[in-house]
This record gives structure tokens, sequence and C-alpha cells, in this order.
């Protein structure tokens, strides 16, 4: 229950970075039914992740948003309220781990030539492959530690560069899956 | 049949229908659907099939056998413009929270994404407007979609669901075994109440000195029309209804106080703002019902009940947002509850209602100068009736008049789009209802404008002999939008009189009998003359051309600055 919910709701007009996860059923077109609730609001999506969990059949949605808490809330119990979707929750960046993966590709003569062996060091990045003519670097981090890396290596020429989306989970210690587990897909009606 | 033997998966889809008690289906057939209909020949005896003129009509049509019946409406349609064709009528019906199951036919699923003919991507254009959709391509998931489409399409916040099924799955063999659902993970459609928000919610009750309770679709949706009742009774709080809230509790009511919104009844219109607790069973703060927002009820506190989470804090914050299903939480808190609100307080509703009816109703009804009034009109069917008669209405002046002057008595004796305003919405509408209640005397009341939008239906309305009385309230114009372009647009009929046709005449052709009244001294008659009459019946009221409704909360009032007239 709410009780005089009115006290929470002060003014949180600012825009912040939330991170939205929703866990749902492995069904076609649910991606699109998730989606059409952001851009029906006009609120654009900064990272969108969806991946398979350690539960048969439920995929995890990791949604990246610039917004105020108010229209947070009001997406979030729209998707919740997604038939086929069994949970969605929202949450600050500091109340989650939060990770993306970037990939550098750069030309190899410059990664010999420069001192790149302490960079990496420094950024705990490493060399993902070699190959003839360039390498690829590869770092997890926040954005703020991927864009860093980036511009350290932009002077060694960066041939390509990949962020992925955000993955995050909780900081709270019960998790979605200890109680999904326990149940069924559907149940029938006996006759 | 047993049901171990195969059979067809146009045969499953009939056979899983009948497993969740279907007995009617509006419907159009084309290609893609075929097999379909092929397997409906056979069955005619016990799915009766209505055929409509344009698949929007059957969409409308179905949500109205629903409201009616209070059972899912079902709707057939074939694969491409026989399914664009419904997107108007499942949107209403999203919108207004119905539950229909639509099921339209696809291509062949090799063809599937070819861009072949009559194929249209069904699931990507019914997703936003649909609770639930779903394509099967084979025919042994046909059971388990259709179980699922009910069971989404009936509990919870009620909706529209959609099933798309191509051809060669109708054609394929399987072996049928229906099972109704129960429960599915994803989706919980029943919230526990809890106890602590029954306690919070009689400790806000008894502490208020002016409530107001808004009685909201859910009532009539989650059948808790009599526990809306025991509830006033017992507590003596005023009750005002939303446009589709209207009819859910009897206009008899001492406690009943009018209806909400732009075009509802001064006294709770203008006393939103002066109640220190609101208490919104079931309804939505739908932007109609609030006016500006910034300067709505901001003296009373506000206990919102919903099934839909979601709806809850959406538009108006509450200091108790409960989630609940509304009969369960009446059932529960009616009994503990112990407040008797002041007369006082009631007074100042009739106070305001005096005005009303000396500046706008008795006008609207006694009018002795100038043409026939839309108000007088509803008012004489209202008495002639008994106030027993379902009443469908198009959208426009003809809907609000038909709300507020028709005195509602019986649960679900009122069908009209809310949500979506479509025009167009009122003769499929009234078809549908009187094919779910050919006990009851059906009446539309629609405008010049919206009648022609689907006036082909008169042939379904013919060939079913469906007794439906239609009331056209003629003043050859768009009358709402001629009213807005009249009182902000400095009467700047942009597109908005309409030459009409002889629309008795039109009817004839159909085979419907029908007369027009032009003067107020042959109305009674022609009104007794329709409802004596023994099947469909057209009436044309030719009725004062720019007459205005109101009340009026204008664009950007706050409600309690609600106009009695311009």
């Amino acid at each position: 229950m709410k009780w005089f919910l009115n006290h929470n709701f002060n003014l949180k007009l600012m825009k912040n970075t939330y991170t939205i996860t929703a866990f749902s059923e492995n069904h076609i077109g649910l991606l699109n039914r998730i989606t059409i609730i952001f851009t029906r609001r006009h609120i654009n999506i900064e990272s969108l992740t969806v991946s398979s969990t350690e539960m048969k059949g439920i995929h995890r949605f990791t949604i990246v948003v610039e917004e105020e808490e108010e229209q947070v809330v009001k997406v979030v119990n729209q998707i919740e309220k997604l038939t086929e979707v069994l949970r969605a929750k929202w949450y600050l960046n500091d109340d989650i781990v939060y990770r993306e993966i970037a990939l550098y590709k750069i030309p190899i003569d410059s990664a010999i030539d420069k001192n790149l062996e302490q960079v990496l060091r420094e950024f705990n990045a490493h060399m993902a492959d070699i190959q003839k003519g360039f390498v690829i670097i590869e770092n997890t981090g926040h954005v703020d530690d991927t864009e860093k890396l980036y511009d350290i290596l932009k002077p060694y020429g960066i041939l390509q560069f990949v962020r992925s989306g955000r993955i995050s989970i909780s900081k709270q210690k019960i998790e979605l899956s200890s109680y999904l587990k326990e149940l069924p897909i559907n149940e029938y009606v006996k006759e | 049949m047993k049901d171990s033997t195969k059979i067809t998966g146009a045969e499953a889809i009939l056979l899983s229908l009948l497993k969740e008690n279907v007995d009617t289906i509006f419907g159009y057939p084309g290609g893609a659907i075929m097999p379909i209909y092929d397997k409906l020949y056979d069955r005619h005896h016990e799915l009766k099939h209505i055929l409509v003129r344009h698949e929007q009509g059957a969409a409308h049509a179905a949500q109205a056998y629903a409201q009616v019946t209070g059972k899912p409406g079902i709707c057939f349609a074939t694969s491409g413009p026989g399914a664009t064709n419904l997107i108007t009528g499942i949107t209403n019906a999203n919108l207004d929270s119905i539950p229909v199951v639509f099921i339209t036919a696809q291509v062949t699923s090799s063809l599937l994404g070819t861009d072949a003919f009559q194929e249209t991507d069904m699931i990507s254009l019914s997703m936003p407007v649909t609770k639930w959709n779903y394509q099967v391509t084979k025919a042994d998931d046909i059971p388990d979609a259709i179980a699922k489409a009910f069971f989404f399409a009936k509990t919870g916040r009620p909706g529209p669901v959609l099933i798309d099924i191509t051809k060669d799955a109708q054609n394929e063999l399987t072996e049928f075994n229906y099972k109704k659902i129960k429960s599915i993970r994803s989706y919980n459609p029943k919230p526990e109440l809890k106890d602590e928000d029954i306690r919070a919610a009689i400790l806000l009750i008894q502490s208020s000195k002016k409530p107001l309770l808004f009685a909201g679709h859910g009532i009539l949706l989650a059948n808790a029309t009599r526990q809306l009742e025991a509830f006033v009774n017992k507590t003596k709080i005023p009750v005002a209804v939303t446009l589709l809230g209207k009819s859910a509790i009897n206009e008899d009511n001492p406690y009943f106080v009018g209806m909400l919104g732009m075009h509802g009844n001064y006294a709770p219109n203008v006393l939103t703002n002066q109640a220190d607790l609101i208490i919104a069973a079931g309804m939505r703060f739908d932007d109609r019902v609030t006016g500006d927002l910034s300067r709505y009820a901001k003296k009373a506190r506000i206990i919102h009940i919903d099934i839909d989470n979601a709806e809850l804090n959406k538009n108006v914050k509450a200091d108790i947002a409960i989630h609940a299903d509304i009969k369960e939480f009446l059932d529960e808190i009616i009994p503990v509850i112990n407040y008797s609100a002041n007369n006082r307080w009631l007074e100042q509703f009739r106070e305001l209602e005096k005005i009303e009816q000396e500046k706008v109703t008795q006008k609207e009804y006694f009018s002795e100068i100038g043409k026939i009034r839309s108000g007088e009109v509803i008012n004489l069917l209202s008495r002639k009736t008994g106030r027993e008669a379902i009443i469908v209405t198009d959208v426009g002046q003809n809907q609000m008049m038909g709300a507020r002057y028709y005195q509602y008595k019986n649960p679900n004796s009122l069908i009209t789009s809310g949500g979506l305003g479509t025009m167009g919405f009122g003769l499929p509408a009234a078809m549908g209802a009187q094919v779910g209640r050919p006990d009851k005397t059906v009446i539309l009341f629609t405008g010049d404008g919206g009648f022609q939008m689907t006036s082909q239906e008169l042939g379904t309305i013919f060939q079913y002999n469906l007794p439906v009385k239609i009331v056209i309230l003629n003043n050859n114009f768009l009358g709402m939008v001629r009213q807005w372009q009249q009182l902000f647009n400095e009467r700047r009929y942009a597109e908005t009189n309409m030459p009409t046709p002889d629309f008795p005449l039109l009817a004839k052709a159909f085979g419907i009998e029908g007369s027009l009244v032009s003067e107020r001294s042959a109305l009674n008659k022609e009104l007794d003359t329709m409802l004596s009459h023994n099947g469909p019946y057209l009436l044309e009221v030719k009725i004062e051309k720019e007459a205005n409704v109101f009340p009026m909360i204008y664009p950007g009032m706050a409600v309690d600055e609600m106009v009695l007239k311009s």
C-alpha cells in the first residue's frame, strides 16, 4: 500500500539516469510491446539489452533512460501491466552494479609503437584478439571509463569502436528467480 | 466427435469457442478465413454468425454484445483489409476495457513476410491496441491460444485480444484437446486486497466531512453495482458517475448526484473542488473528467481503487492507492465501516442541481419555441420506456444528451464509446446490443454525421430483423464540432455543415420502417409509433440546428468553473 504518497512526490522533476529491468516470457513481439511504451511518451531509450536468464524461458530486459522519476514510475507500471511481463523495476545508478563492454580496433603498428601496456593495465583492459594489421582491445566498465579509454586510444588511430548496452544487477539480496522457479508457466482448469 | 480424432485447425477453432460457451459470432468472410467459414457452415445450429456489412461494424457489435451480456464478444475477419478494418473497433474496445476476442485469418505461413496478397502484419498493427495478441501458425497451438485469449480478455482489467491464424494452420490436422486456463505466471489478474488498505481507507473516510464517491466503469466491469448501492446507502456518501460509469447506480438513488466531466452535471463537477475526500472507485481520472489537472480536487484527500496498477497515480496522485478488485474492496469495507455523511453536504449538491435544472434541463425538456431539442426527445423516451431500455449512443452531442437526459436504472444500460469517441460506433453497437439482449428495447441516439459513417449496417439489421429503434437527431451539422467552432472559433463553421439524405427513405431501401418528425406537436405520437413497432424502426428527428450541450467545462477550465451557458 502506498500510504500518503503525496509526500514522496515532491517535485521529482529532475531528469536522472534510470535503469529499468523487466523479466518476461520469451515470446515473439514482446520487445515491440515494451518499446511502444517508451515511444508513445517520447522517451528515448539510451540503451537496451535483452538476454536469457538463469530461468528457462524467461528473458531479462535492461533499459536505460534519462528521465524524471515520475515518468519512469509510470513507464515501469505500464511494462509490468503487459500480460507477458513477470516483473518490472527501476533503479538509480547507486542501487545497482552495472557495466558496459567496449571493443576498440586499433592498427597494430601504432599499438606496438606506443606505451600501450601501461594504458591497458590502468584501465584493466586487455587485448581480445590480434589480427594481421590490427588488434582488438576489450574494456568493461561504466560509460565514463570506456569513454576515457577511447580518448586515450584516439591518438593510436581507432579503426572501429563499439559499446554494448548496459547490463546491471541490483544490490538487493532477493532476486526474482527465488520465487519464480516454483511457478508453473500455465495452470489449467481441471475438468 | 471424439476429442482424440484428428480434425482441422479450423474446426479446432470452432470447438474451442464452444468450449468457452460462445454462441454468437460477428464477422465477415474472405479468402484466408474460408476454412473457418466452411466449418461454420455445419455448425450454424450452435454458433450463430451475424454477417455484418463492414468489419468495423463487427468489432463494435461484438463489443456491445459483450457489454450487455457480460460474455466476451467474438469477432471474425479475414486477412489484410478485413483485419485492418477492425482496428478502430479494437482500439475502441481497448480504451473502454471491453473483453472481445478477435480472430483474424492470415496468409499461409510460408508466405509470411513476402507481401503476399492480402497479407498485413496484424500482430504489429494491433499490438498497441490489444491487451494481448498472438499469431498461430500450427493447428496444434490453436486450443491453447484461444484458451489464453479468453483468459486474458475476461480477467483483471478486461480488454480486447487478437489471434491471427494462418490459412495453413486452419487446414492442418490436429488432435483436439482443450484445456481452460486457470493461471499464467506472468499475469496477475486478481491483486490481493490487504487489510491495511481497508483500515487506511476507513480512517480517511471517517475523518472526512465532505466525502464524494466517483463510480467508474470498473463498477460495471467488476459486477459490483449491488455493492456500490449498499456502500452508498450505508454511508450516505454522495455518488457521482463517469460517462462509462452511467448505470452503475440507479439514478433514483437518494445519494446519486449526477455525472462528472466536461458535459456532466453542474453539482458534482463544481463540488469536486469543495470535497475533502474523493473515493475513486474503478475510474481513471480521464482528462475529460478532470479539466485542468493543476486545479483539480486540491482540497481533497484521494482514495483510488483500481484493478489496474498503472492507473494509480497516473493522472491524479492518490493519498491511498489501492490495487484491488473494486467488488472485493466494497465487499470487505461495507460490513466494517461505520460512517454517515452529513446531510448538509448532500444538500449542497441539491442546491446546485436546482440551478442546473432551472438554467439548462427545464429549457431542454420544455422549450416551447424553436425546433425540437435533443433533451426532450431523450427525456420523453426515458419516461415512455420506464427507464428500462438499453440506450446506445453515437459520439458527439447526441452522446452527451443521451447520457444526460435518460434516467438510467439497470446496470449496463448505456453503451457508448467513451475513451476513443468513435463516430460511427452507434449503429453497429446497437445491433450488437440487440443481438445480445433480444428481450430488451434497444434505442440508438445518433447524429446525422455519425450515422452516415456506418449506415451500411442497416443491411445487417434488416437481415436479422433486429428490432433496434434508431433515433437520428438531425441538425445537419457535425454538432459538437460546430459547438466548439461557435464557442472558440468565432462561428467559423469549417466543414461541419452537412446536407443529409432522406433517412427514412434510406431505411426503406433496406426494408426498414421509418419516419420523419420535425414538429414538436407530432413528436409524442411518432415516438409511440416507433416504440410500438414490431421490428427495426428509424425515426429522423429534425432538431434545433445550433443547439449546444451545456453545462460545459471549457478546455483549460477547472471543474468548478463549469459554465451553464455561453
